[in-house]
Formats: C-alpha cells, structure tokens, sequence
C-alpha cells in the first residue's frame, strides 16, 4: 500500500474555557492516499473545521491540540514543525480554501498581485515569471488571463472562488483542505467549480480533504467519506457505501432528515 | 385549484436602472397563492424571487401590472388598508440571527404584533395568545418566554420568526429561504413545521428557496425563476419529473443528488453560458405542456 498523504492519528482538540474546556474533536483518525477525495461530513460544531484547521495548524489558543495526537502529512509530523519550517510547509504542501474563501482576497490588490503575493515570498521569482504562472493558473479555472487586472470587487463571487483555488495551486500542494468551499454559492456555479476541482486533482495528483454539511454533494464527489458527531468520527466508508448501506444510526438520521429529489419522499420522522 | 386565489401577481413587471438601460427584476411574472397550498418559488440568486417577495409584501410597487388581493387590485394603498393586508400577509426571512431584534426578549417579540393588530385583547389574553402561538411552534412558553434571542438556538429563533407571523392570524405567508442557515435535522423539523400550519390553518403559502429538493418536500406546485422570469411552472411532479425548458433542466442537473456521479453530467452542464444567455431574453410565449405545467420557450 502507498503511503497516505495525511495520516491523522487520535487527534484530541480542546478549546480551554475559564471554567470547563470544550472536548471538540475526540480521538479522530484517518487516513487520506494520493489522489483521494476524502469527504468529512457533519452538523455545525461536530469539530469538523477544527481538524482541518489543525491540519494547516491554524489553531490558535484557547484551541489546544492534546498530547499524544499525530497529524502526519508525506510521513511527517506536522504538530511538531517550528515556525520556519510551517512557512515551508503550509501552500508547499497543504493549501486551505476557506468557508467564504471569495472574501479572502485583498480588496486593495489586483489579482495579478494576489498570486504574485504568493509566489514571491514562497519561490522568489521574477514579476514577468510570476505573471505567466499566474495566467497558467487562472486558465486551470476556466478564467481568462486578462482578468489578471482585475480587483477582487470586479469578478462575481464564483470567479472569485475559482481564483482563491488557482491561488492555492500555485505551489502544486500535495493535499488542497476545501472548508465548505462553494456553501456561499448557487448549485450551477458550485457544481462548475466541483468539476473542476475533480479534473484537475485526476491530471495533478493532488488529494482532497472537503468539509461539507452537504451530504448529497458529498457523495456525488468523494471516494471515501467521513462521518462526525460531537467530535468523534463516527463512521468512514467509501461514498457510495455512506449512501446506500450507512451502518451508524447518525448517519441513518443525516438521511432521514433530507428532503429527495427524486423518487419516494422521506416520511419526516426522524427520532432524535 | 377550484377555488379562487387569496393573493397574486397579475403580470407583474418590476424594472429597476436608468429607461436607456433597464433591468428587469421581474418580467411578467404572474402567479396566484391558494389557500391550504404550497407554492415553491427556486432560482439562483440575482433571479428575481426577493423581488417577487417584496412586491408581495408592498415593498416594492410593481411597474407594469398588478397584485390583486381577494380579486381586488391593490393600488397605492392608503396607511390603513396597508395595515388590514400586513395582518393578512406575513413574511418569515432568511436569517434567524437577523431577523430578531437583540434587545427584546420572545415575548416581546410575539406581543408587539397582537398588540398592534388585535387592539380588543387585554393584557392577560395577550399572554394567553403568546403562550399559544409557542405551543404551535413546539417551544415551551415556560422556558422561553422571558429568553432574548441570542440565547436561543437557530432552529428556535426561526420558530420564534414563524410564531411571530402567525401571530397575527394571516392567510398568507412568505417565507423566504426559512430554512438555509439551518442543519439539516434543524431544517426538517422548520419544513414539518411549515407543512403543518398549512394544513391545520389552511395558510397559503409562498415558499422561496434554492433548495429544489425542500421544495418537493412542502410545495405541491413550483416556479423556477431566472433573470427575472418565470421560465418554467406546475405541479411539482410534472416539473421535476418531466421538465422541458433548458433552465431549469440545467437547474436540475446541478442540484447535488447522491444517485449521480460527477461523470454522469448532464448534457446541460456543457453549455451553462448558452443556456444561461438564451434564458435571459425575454420570453412572451407561454406554452402548455401539460394540464398543470407551463414553460416559456426561449426564443
């Protein structure tokens, strides 16, 4: 078996209140291999983006990753990098798309700016280099390089997606972490940009780690599909397995709350 | 459909921009609410459906055509007749973060309507009318009443939005996107919720929403909007099982739904700017296509 690209390893989080601290995530593991689209799946507050904050090791006190969590990406632990080292690491060989990621890009700054922002401070290549790259990227998302000019403002909220991902691309990242990438989105340009994402993770190699409450999308995407609850992964399968035999009674209720497009309704009980 | 609508656009037209260089928010739409139904408005944003909720609601003034109500055109209407429709047409928003003001607590939140709508009640019968109106929205009146809303949940505020429209004994309701910030077990219990005041309180109701699989779960007839028109509308079955114009084929084929791969796209997926440019011109024809489905064919 190749070695999975993230390997996560009883991952404990708590967010350290005054008096009580929050367990947020509990005991996670999970692997993720080359190339794979992993899906995590879950209500608001499951800790759900607080993994995938922890992958970027984003987290900031009062979040406190416990003792006896490994996170390893390429076989190497990420939790214990010092500072020059996580510059190295984060967009080289983890990139994040946030939840409203279209809001994320300096309003001030043309697009051009945006990228060359990136690839200077991580490549330290030339203006003019820096600019084919950049144009490179955008036609990976299906938008034309005279947008390079643009200001963020000018582009509609899709493009402006589109273009947080050509961003993180910039560095071929081994896994791209997309954080409910398009929840802010209508279904025909999220679906625009989910194709996209699978075209282009099939020709570059890159894996996936999606968080989405969708279920639906989940499983028209992923390979394989993680299920939370309060914290704890609750059950991992591949996409079509969640769908069609889900074997924890939690992911049986997720189903039974969604209204269907097609064929028999749902009854509408659903026992807590 | 025997029965004469409560409430509708008679080929309503809302432009907004300099004469030179208009923008159709609405084009023609015409469509009638009827009692103890369900009417799903979807589109993708920009299409049109708040505009079609605010003229509903007597926030916009339509341009070109009119609302009726009970038969009757609503003109300009003076301050009163305003205040007879607000009490018989209610609208529950999107945001149930928003929508509630921070410095007041539920109960004054569900008294200030009967208060203004329903002058003869005392104070003890307006308390008897608040704890009824949460008991109809499943919330326990002990619990909450004295509660602001930051310290409710988002499933409970939106409650708290659809008691307070009830709140004032309505025949119609508008609900626009009610259930989009919600989880999805949160959500079933607001659409359950939906469902059963329309069938207890023969309510009819205008529900507006992205969601094309919520709809089918409350609506029994649908609408799909673009660029301001209505393209395609019927029953929701006929729609959804059988629907003709390229819209809202496109609409359908993007719609996240477990049974579909990524690779098995639609024909529809290869061609979104031709669809979406040819759905924007506008479409006077109206053809049936069944008993209860019409389309307007893109010229």
């Amino acid at each position: 078996m190749t070695t999975p690209v993230l390997s996560v390893r009883n991952l404990n989080i708590d967010y350290i209140g005054a008096e009580t601290d929050f367990h947020a995530v509990k005991g996670v593991s999970f692997d993720i291999a080359p190339g794979e689209l992993f899906g995590l799946a879950g209500e608001s507050g499951c800790g759900k983006s607080t993994i995938a904050f922890a992958v970027s090791r984003l987290h900031r006190p009062p979040a406190l990753i416990r003792k006896g969590s490994q996170i390893l990406v390429d076989g190497r632990d990420v939790l214990t990098l010092d500072d020059a080292e996580l510059r190295k690491f984060r967009w080289r060989e983890v990139a994040m798309v946030f939840q409203s990621a279209m809001n994320s890009l300096n309003p001030v700054l043309t697009i051009e700016d945006q990228f060359y922002d990136v690839l200077r401070t991580h490549t330290g290549i030339s203006r003019a280099k820096a600019r084919t790259r950049a144009a490179e990227l955008l036609k990976l998302v299906d938008i034309s390089p005279d947008r390079l000019s643009a200001y963020p403002h000018q582009c509609s909220g899709g493009m402006r997606q589109r273009i947080v991902i050509a961003i993180c691309l910039a560095l071929n990242p081994k896994l791209l972490i997309m954080d409910e990438p398009t929840t802010a989105l209508d279904v025909v340009v999220q679906r625009e940009i989910l194709q996209r994402i699978d075209v282009l993770r099939k020709q570059l190699g890159f894996s996936v780690l999606f968080i989405t409450h969708d279920l639906s999308l989940m499983v028209q995407v992923s390979d394989r599909i993680g299920i939370m609850l309060e914290g704890e992964l609750v059950e991992v399968n591949d996409a079509q397995t969640i769908y069609r035999a889900p074997q924890h009674a939690y992911t049986r209720k997720l189903w039974a709350s969604m209204p269907r497009l097609h064929g028999t309704q749902i009854t509408g009980e659903v026992t807590p | 459909m025997s029965d004469a609508p409560i409430l509708a656009l008679d080929n309503v037209s809302k432009i907004f921009g300099r004469a030179d260089n208009p923008l159709y928010a609405a084009r023609d739409v015409s469509f009638a609410l009827h009692s103890g139904r369900t009417l799903a408005l979807v589109g993708e944003s920009g299409s049109g459906k708040t505009t079609a909720a605010r003229l509903i609601m007597r926030e916009y003034f339509p341009d070109k055509g009119q609302l009726l109500f009970r038969g009757a055109p609503m003109g300009k209407a003076d301050s009163k007749a305003l205040k007879a429709y607000r009490s018989s047409v209610q609208m529950v928003f999107q945001d149930p973060f928003a929508s509630l003001n921070p410095a007041h607590t539920i109960h004054y939140h569900l008294d200030r309507p009967l208060r203004l709508h329903q002058r003869g009640l005392s104070r003890a019968q307006r308390r008897a009318a608040v704890e009824e109106l949460l008991q109809r929205v499943k919330l326990d009146p002990g619990q909450l009443m004295a509660k602001f809303p930051h310290e409710l949940s988002g499933g409970q505020r939106q409650r708290i939005s659809i008691a307070r429209a009830l709140a004032v004994n309505p025949q119609v309701i508008v609900a626009d996107e009610p259930t989009s910030m919600l989880d999805v077990s949160v959500r079933l219990g607001i659409l359950n919720l939906l469902n059963d005041m329309k069938r207890q309180l023969g309510l009819a109701l205008l529900y507006i929403t992205h969601d094309i699989a919520t709809a089918r779960y409350v609506a029994e007839d649908i609408m799909v909007m673009y660029a301001g028109q209505i393209v395609e509308w019927g029953d929701m079955e006929a729609v959804l099982g059988n629907p003709q114009h390229p819209y809202t084929r496109l609409l359908l084929s993007a719609v996240p739904d477990p049974d579909r791969r990524f690779s098995e796209a639609g024909a529809e997926l290869d061609q979104i700017e031709t669809i979406r440019r040819q759905s924007a011109l506008p479409q006077p024809d109206i053809r049936q296509v069944a008993d209860n489905h019409f389309i307007r064919p893109m010229p």
